[in-house]
């Protein structure tokens, strides 16, 4: 058992932390004539808003910093979260990031007054293109699902433009849930497509669909999800490109292969690059991210406006675009996570980023060497930078991928993703990444074993798990039923 | 070696493990093909040599806190208290990812609650989520939901004064979905031309959208908005793209609105060039399942001890996949907590003065503007306003550049709103904007108009 200490109460919440007449800041005094409310409407006005709290700024530091130690980041330790690339958030793109003329900078500012934002996002543009091997790249989605959105309304658009209304996009039962999401809310169909025995894109299949002709799209990851990667994804393209449909490629897995393989070169014609997975900017507690999409020729003319350019030595916003699908989002982008990806990449360099590639499946295909006799692997094929291993030697004794994961929480570990892809079924997806040296794959690796042993020896201690994390398991079936989603003065 | 990397000597004991001779061998099952040489990229730089790059590129910036600044138009120069950066910087909230293991997420699931309460106190609405990308896309969640739930009315009536960015992205998203948008002009006072929108509802009207100070700065009668809304069956949303004008104004929660939504990023974002900033989302309890977005939900555990758990994850991607209500997955819950800690800083009391403080500086400078001569004038003089008004001008981009040369960012120009609002100069004054800014805008408006 950890040495984790079960600390004070229950940190509070700061509305029951509140006390009358504290004050947590304190404006400047007002140099203009005070005029209340007056000069509104009084069927506008509102009172003070009673219940907001009364709190100090020291009681907000303590609330805070408490409700941070219950959290475990990846900064504590490994943080294995299949398919989400949980590296290392180099600390000199936060300070960066916050540099004056970069965190002030107003989005409506003329763009003489901007050129070091506008040059920011050229650069990252002329990098991602490099590392992509595709023909130009917008900037706007806020994340990745986003970006996929994005790239569904290009190829919707390209489909119209050409005069052809195909409405069905085909999705592989691996895929990640936010690609049939974002495919319907960009108005198609999905027709789901079953993979093969290894797991992989099933070519005959695909064959058979695009006979049908209504095919605008087929969605896939590359790697797969299962971190294999796709050995058909050329002869997909080509088969896609002939019937006049469109490659969409996830780029969730972009950290198995940058600076090894280009995806321009395998046929994607949309690629979405998680730049809070690959890119390192924070995942943030869940965001802020940023979901750039790559694309080919075919679909530049419906990217969404503006774009960057630069003439002249000068940049310049870009709205001349008669095809772009519009904006996705207001402004230009999630810029404060575009300056931490360029200053990843330029800290990275060519050979720092091929080189996390590497360390990236080397580290995956360690683990998967350490845990394979433990643990079951379904899908036996090669592993890029992930592994899919799944509970079916332990669910035997009544363990679960459930248990398995709650027993490592007091191993002091953050736990694989658990139950994806779809066709694994209780699965355990470990992505260690790049960052980890040897000795914390090796500690981790010990961990899984020991559990794998106490699963086979003593499988209440496991279904019991987690004993020394700030909370024990939680009622999630009385959360469902019983939403409280909020707080209220004298409870419910 | 890179620093963010682990050593070659970690490598060579990996291999032997593996039982390979050389990394090469892991990616033999990626086509000759479709490999690269080295990438054209400059080589790895030391962290001096990214942060002198970088300093050059902040250094050709014209940033607005060393001018007078009166910049708005949908992104506001609020305080942001120096704990709540300092607080977010702890690596157990910022390196964290989304609370999928809650017993090791109580930090981040906790915040995800009380921002979810603070969100709701603020818009006098039932249920709020965990955060979206941004009031753009905040909008758009909004019309989808009333879509959903309102499936045979595929018209929506949107009031012209919506921020332009805001209706931009309602019509790509739209368009795929074959709904249409019928837009409805401001009158005389620059508020929702109540006339207008009478004729624009019908039965095939699944929502009203109206933004409230809206984009011409103007506070909107959002009572009788929701009561036209209601009366034709439709949903009214309104939308904020200013939040703290949320400290003195009241809601569309207290008018029936079926949802509240937009931007909060004046509760202590920074601009940021536009992001990342932070939508918002909170509707009637009637729409719970519905509803897009992440949301945190009370519980307790195996030991009755209280704790908090994503929940309704039936709604979402990972669970419903094409069914969804939303694709989203990673939302903004960074810039969710700097808000949920501004907020608590400024409590009760903060949150009011705030409001208040801003009013009365842009009521200042209107005053002034008044006073003046014919060569500025205010758009809608009888229109009341919050902290933004519009202010016609010929050549506002000419105007503003004259202001900058004296070291005042007079304020946005309508012209780089898309082209449909009067021709002149948004001036949005906040708490932080002195006396002495205020009256150098105000000697300069009078001598360089």
């Amino acid at each position: 058992m950890s040495d984790r200490p079960v600390g004070r109460a229950a940190e509070k919440l700061i509305f029951e932390r509140s006390s009358p007449g504290r004050v947590g800041y304190q404006l400047p005094p007002l140099e203009v004539p005070a005029v209340g409310t007056t000069m509104l409407p009084g069927t506008a006005v509102r009172e003070e808003i009673a219940d907001l709290p009364e709190v100090s700024e020291v009681d907000v530091v303590r609330h805070f910093t408490r409700l941070s130690k219950l959290n475990y980041g990846v900064d504590e330790g490994l943080y294995p979260l299949g398919s989400c690339t949980m590296k290392y958030n180099p600390r000199i793109n936060e300070e960066i990031a916050r540099l004056a003329g970069i965190a002030q900078l107003h989005p409506l500012q003329p763009a003489n007054q901007v050129q070091g934002a506008l040059a920011i996002m050229w650069e990252l543009e002329q990098a991602l293109i490099a590392i992509t091997g595709m023909a130009r790249v917008t900037l706007q989605p806020a994340a990745g699902a986003h970006g996929e959105l994005t790239g569904m309304l290009m190829i919707r658009k390209a489909l119209i433009d050409r005069g052809e209304r195909r409405r069905t996009v085909l999705i592989p039962d691996s895929a990640h849930g936010t690609n049939p999401a974002s495919a319907v809310f960009a108005g198609f169909q999905v027709v789901e497509i079953a993979s093969t025995a290894a797991g992989t894109l099933d070519l005959a299949a695909l064959r058979r669909h695009l006979e049908g002709g209504d095919i605008a799209a087929l969605m896939v990851t590359v790697p797969n999800t299962l971190g294999v990667f796709e050995p058909e994804i050329v002869a997909a393209a080509e088969m896609l490109h002939e019937k006049g449909a469109f490659l969409y490629m996830d780029g969730a897995n972009l950290n198995a292969f940058v600076g090894v393989a280009l995806p321009g070169t395998m046929g994607a014609d949309a690629l979405h690059i998680n730049l809070h997975k690959t890119f390192s900017t924070p995942h943030g507690g869940g965001g802020p991210g940023a979901g750039p999409v790559a694309v080919s020729s075919a679909l530049v003319p419906y990217l969404p406006v503006p774009t960057v350019e630069k003439r002249g030595g000068r940049y310049a916003f870009d709205c001349d675009r008669p095809g772009s699908i519009g904006k996705v989002r207001g402004f230009f982008g999630n810029f404060g996570m575009l300056v931490r990806a360029l200053a990843y990449i330029r800290s990275l360099g060519c050979d720092g980023l091929r080189r996390m590639a590497e360390g990236a499946v080397l580290n995956a295909n360690y683990v998967r060497k350490g845990l394979e006799e433990s643990y079951h692997l379904q899908y036996t094929g090669a592993s890029l930078h992930e592994v899919v291993f799944d509970d079916s030697l332990q669910a035997a004794v009544g363990v679960r991928n459930i248990d398995i994961a709650k027993r490592l929480l007091d191993y002091g570990f953050h736990p694989p993703t658990m139950s994806f892809p779809l066709i694994v079924h209780g699965a355990l997806m470990i992505e260690p990444t790049e960052s980890e040296g040897i000795e914390e794959l090796d500690a981790f690796i010990t961990a899984m074993r020991e559990i794998a042993r106490e699963a086979r020896e003593s499988p209440e201690l496991v279904k019991g798990a987690p004993y020394t994390t700030p909370v024990r398991r939680l009622d999630e079936v009385r959360a469902a039923r019983q939403p409280v989603l909020r707080w209220r003065r004298g409870g419910r | 070696m890179h620093r963010y990397q682990a050593g070659s000597g970690d490598r060579q004991r990996m291999l032997a493990t593996i039982g390979i001779s050389s990394i090469e061998q892991l990616f033999e099952t990626i086509p000759a093909g479709v490999r690269c040489e080295a990438l054209d990229l400059p080589p790895a730089r030391s962290e001096e040599e990214v942060r002198r790059e970088f300093w050059a590129y902040a250094g050709a910036n014209a940033a607005p806190d060393c001018f007078a600044s009166f910049l708005g138009a949908g992104v506001y120069r609020h305080v942001a208290p120096a704990v709540a950066d300092a607080l977010i910087q702890r690596g157990e909230f910022f390196t964290a990812y989304t609370p999928y293991q809650p017993e090791v997420s109580q930090g981040t699931l906790q915040a995800i609650f009380e921002f979810q309460t603070y969100v709701c106190q603020l818009t006098e609405q039932d249920v709020a989520n965990a955060s979206l990308y941004d009031g753009a896309t905040a909008v758009v969640e909004a019309v989808l939901m009333a879509q959903r739930i309102l499936p045979g009315r595929p018209r929506v009536v949107v009031a012209g004064s919506l921020h332009p960015e805001f209706r931009a992205v309602l019509d790509t998203y739209e368009e795929p979905l074959g709904v249409t948008v019928t837009e409805v002009p401001w009158d005389v006072h620059g508020r929702l031309d109540g006339a207008a929108m009478a004729g624009a509802l019908g039965t095939d009207v699944c929502a009203v959208v109206v933004q409230s100070p809206n984009v011409l700065g103007v506070v909107e009668d959002l009572h009788a908005v929701g009561a036209a809304a209601k009366a034709a069956g439709a949903m009214a949303i309104h939308v904020v793209a200013e939040a703290t004008s949320l400290g003195v104004l009241a809601p569309g929660g207290r008018f029936g609105f079926d949802v509240v939504c937009g931007e909060l990023q004046a509760f202590g974002i920074p601009p940021s060039f536009g992001g990342p900033h932070l939508g918002f989302f909170a509707s009637s309890q009637a729409h719970l399942r519905q509803m897009p977005g992440r949301l945190a939900g009370e519980t307790v555990d195996s030991a009755g001890k209280r704790g908090f758990v994503l929940t309704l994850s039936t709604r979402e991607q990972h669970i419903r996949r094409a069914k969804a209500t939303s694709n989203i997955c990673t939302n903004h819950g960074l810039m969710a907590l700097v808000a949920t800690i501004t907020l608590s800083l400024l409590g009760r009391k903060g949150v009011r003065e705030t409001a208040l403080a801003s009013h009365a500086t842009a009521e200042y400078l209107k005053a002034g503007v008044r006073g003046q001569g014919p060569g500025v004038r205010l758009a809608f003089p009888e229109g009341p306003t919050y902290n933004e008004f519009l202010v016609l001008h010929d050549d506002p981009d000419g105007l503003l550049e004259r202001l900058r040369q004296e070291g005042i960012l007079g304020g946005v120009s309508t012209s780089r709103l898309g082209g449909r609002l009067p021709l002149g100069i948004l001036i949005a004054a906040t708490e932080r904007n002195t006396r002495r800014e205020c009256d150098l805008l105000l000697d300069a408006l009078r001598r360089l108009a």
